[in-house]
């Protein structure tokens, strides 16, 4: 696995159905390859949020409410999280374009309803991504993220899609099924 | 069991007898997309993180400069040379360059490249725009692009579907886009998180094939993974001549299952609008009705087929636009603009006074040529409105049907086309 197993860190805490023109407007789409400039601009259109990306410290975890990343299929839209310094989202629930996109580039998502609802801004959490289990350091209390389904489990513990796909196409190479 | 199309079409990609929603597999792509926003950063990932040196078929690709072509400066120039010389390099046989192509949802249906039956992925999240030719069609990111670019697979959680059954027919003015911003009001964004949106009834009997692909496009807007149709003789037609490939329409299994099912009376569908801001914001029109306009755009892969923009023209013909309010008007596609033009209906949109551009994504997401300043407001034919999604994130957007925009433009604030259709066309 390449992100950390445990991550400690201070909450930023945001709404339901958080989208990603929010997230990352498409005006910085253009910049798609320059990671630090997505980290720069995330979550730059949430209604008066201007100037976040400058308050993150790194390591601290983004809590949201339901449908987090809804909206068009940006990958940078993760990308631009994890640029600014979050380590991991927790959220009620997350759009499905997000969701794997999250998964297929490694970036640490939980879905926990109970979790984003118990939360609050500023709490320091400390999160097990193999466990699941969110601590809750300030309130001093826990909470269960749901569990992924075993091939994705699998997909988070290779780090991503990518290199997934490399070894499947190192086994297609090696069994001579590659036009 | 019975299974639905979406199941069906899952199944037979992953060469399974049957599916049950949330089995997870690995399926063949008959045909993927990807566009000027999207093919830089997953060519990138496919070479570099990957280790792809070739695309796994350059026939069952789509290659389409759209969303910042003509390039607006030299950052997304340079994403238009990585998309062209990349899809050079490939082979890629359906490249569409700017001039050529147009908006990628409007231009692969035209050209016949997403069939009945098909499993198809497109990296930009109206993909599921297809669905309204009988096939499987979800929006996936740059790396499951990269997957698919890779191996030709990709991995898919079968969904729970949702149906939804129209009965009887649209009212006169009423229009699918009505219809799709009324389910949509009915579901909210998070409504159809993750599911299939599975249209039936009476009512899509009487909608042409551009008003299904509007439906379908805004499935996203409920969340859904995507929307499909039946395929009739409608679908039957359209796909006449312009097939690039045989094709085998799916049908869903008459004890097929649906999580639920929802039931419209599409007679009392009203004329519809999202209000600001969100998709779901559903108002009926008469509730919205005076709200001043600066700007009116009849554009996107939604709402801008010729269809629509021959609906707008007539409204517009012998008016002119309001003096405080500008009208953009985007063609889905070069193929749209030449029967436009052929039309006259460049004619009447220039003498009404308003703009007309060359075919792009452009204003939809807040790219270029009508980009929204703070705290203007601005009534659109597109199809999501989240802050920030057209402009500044005080900028306020309403969503309606094209031949409402053309009216409201006239007017230089939200009414009815018939109120405009009273008024006497004036002599230009």
């Amino acid at each position: 696995m390449t992100a950390p197993l445990v991550l400690r860190g201070n909450t930023w805490k945001f709404g339901d159905n958080v989208d990603t023109d929010q997230i990352i407007p498409a005006r910085y789409a253009i910049y798609s390859l320059d990671e630090k400039k997505l980290g720069e601009h995330a979550m730059e259109d949430v209604p008066d949020n201007e100037g976040w990306s400058k308050k993150v410290t790194a390591g601290d975890i983004l809590v949201a409410g339901s449908n987090f990343g809804c909206g068009s299929s940006r990958e940078i839209a993760p990308v631009a999280i994890r640029s600014a310094g979050i380590s991991a989202v927790i959220a009620d629930s997350f759009a499905r374009i997000f969701f794997r996109n999250s998964i297929n580039i490694g970036f640490p998502i939980l879905q926990s309803p109970q979790a984003a609802e118990a939360i609050r801004e500023g709490d320091q959490l400390e999160v097990d991504l193999e466990e699941g289990v969110i601590k809750n350091l300030t309130q001093g209390d826990e909470y269960q993220a749901e569990a992924f389904p075993e091939f994705m489990t699998e997909l988070i513990h290779m780090g991503g899609l990518a290199p997934w796909v490399r070894k499947r196409l190192e086994e297609k190479r090696a069994a001579g099924l590659l036009r | 069991m019975g299974m639905n199309m979406t199941e069906k079409i899952l199944a037979r990609g992953a060469g399974r007898e049957s599916v049950r929603p949330g089995d997870l597999l690995l399926a063949k792509v008959d045909f993927a997309m990807g566009h000027d926003l999207t093919i830089p950063p997953a060519s990138k990932i496919m070479r570099e993180q990957m280790g792809a040196t070739k695309v796994w078929d350059p026939e069952r690709l789509a290659v389409v400069q759209d969303h910042f072509q003509p390039a607006k400066d030299t950052a997304s120039a340079a994403l238009g040379k990585t998309t062209r010389d990349w899809a050079r390099e490939m082979g890629i046989k359906w490249y569409f360059e700017v001039g050529d192509g147009g908006i990628c949802h409007t231009v692969l249906p035209e050209r016949g490249l997403v069939l009945p039956g098909e499993l198809i992925v497109g990296a930009d999240s109206h993909s599921c725009t297809y669905g309204a030719l009988n096939n499987f069609a979800t929006g996936v990111g740059s790396t499951d692009l990269a997957c698919v670019l890779s191996l030709g697979e990709l991995w898919f959680r079968v969904p729970e579907t949702l149906k939804f059954v129209y009965h009887n027919r649209l009212r006169e003015w009423v229009e699918a886009k009505d219809l799709i911003l009324r389910v949509i009001g009915e579901l909210t964004v998070d409504g159809a998180r993750s599911k299939a949106m599975e249209h039936t009834g009476e009512a899509l009997k009487h909608i042409d094939m551009e008003g299904r692909l509007t439906m379908t496009n805004m499935a996203i807007e409920a969340g859904a993974k995507n929307g499909i149709m039946e395929y009739d003789e409608v679908t039957e037609a359209f796909l006449k001549d312009i097939a690039k490939r045989p094709y085998t329409p799916v049908s869903s299994d008459p004890d097929a299952q649906y999580e639920k099912v929802f039931e419209f009376d599409a007679e009392k569908v009203e004329l519809s609008v999202a209000k600001p801001m969100s998709p779901d914001a559903y108002a009926p029109l008469s509730e919205v009705a005076g709200v001043k306009l600066d700007q009116v755009f009849i554009g996107s892969c939604t709402n801008s087929r010729i269809g629509d923009l021959r609906r707008a023209a007539a409204v517009l013909k012998g008016r002119r636009v309001h003096p405080q309010t500008r009208l953009l008007i985007t063609p889905s596609s070069t193929e749209t603009a030449r029967m436009a033009e052929r039309e006259g209906l460049l004619r009447i949109f220039y003498d009404a006074g308003a703009s007309w551009t060359v075919s792009t994504c452009g204003a939809c997401l807040g790219g270029h040529m009508g980009v929204l300043g703070e705290g203007e407001t601005c009534l659109s034919t597109t199809n999501r409105n989240f802050p920030g999604r057209m402009g500044h994130p005080k900028a306020l957007v309403y969503l309606s049907n094209p031949v409402v925009a053309a009216a409201s433009a006239i007017a230089g604030e939200i009414i009815h086309p018939a109120e405009i259709m009273k008024r006497e066309p004036i002599a230009v």
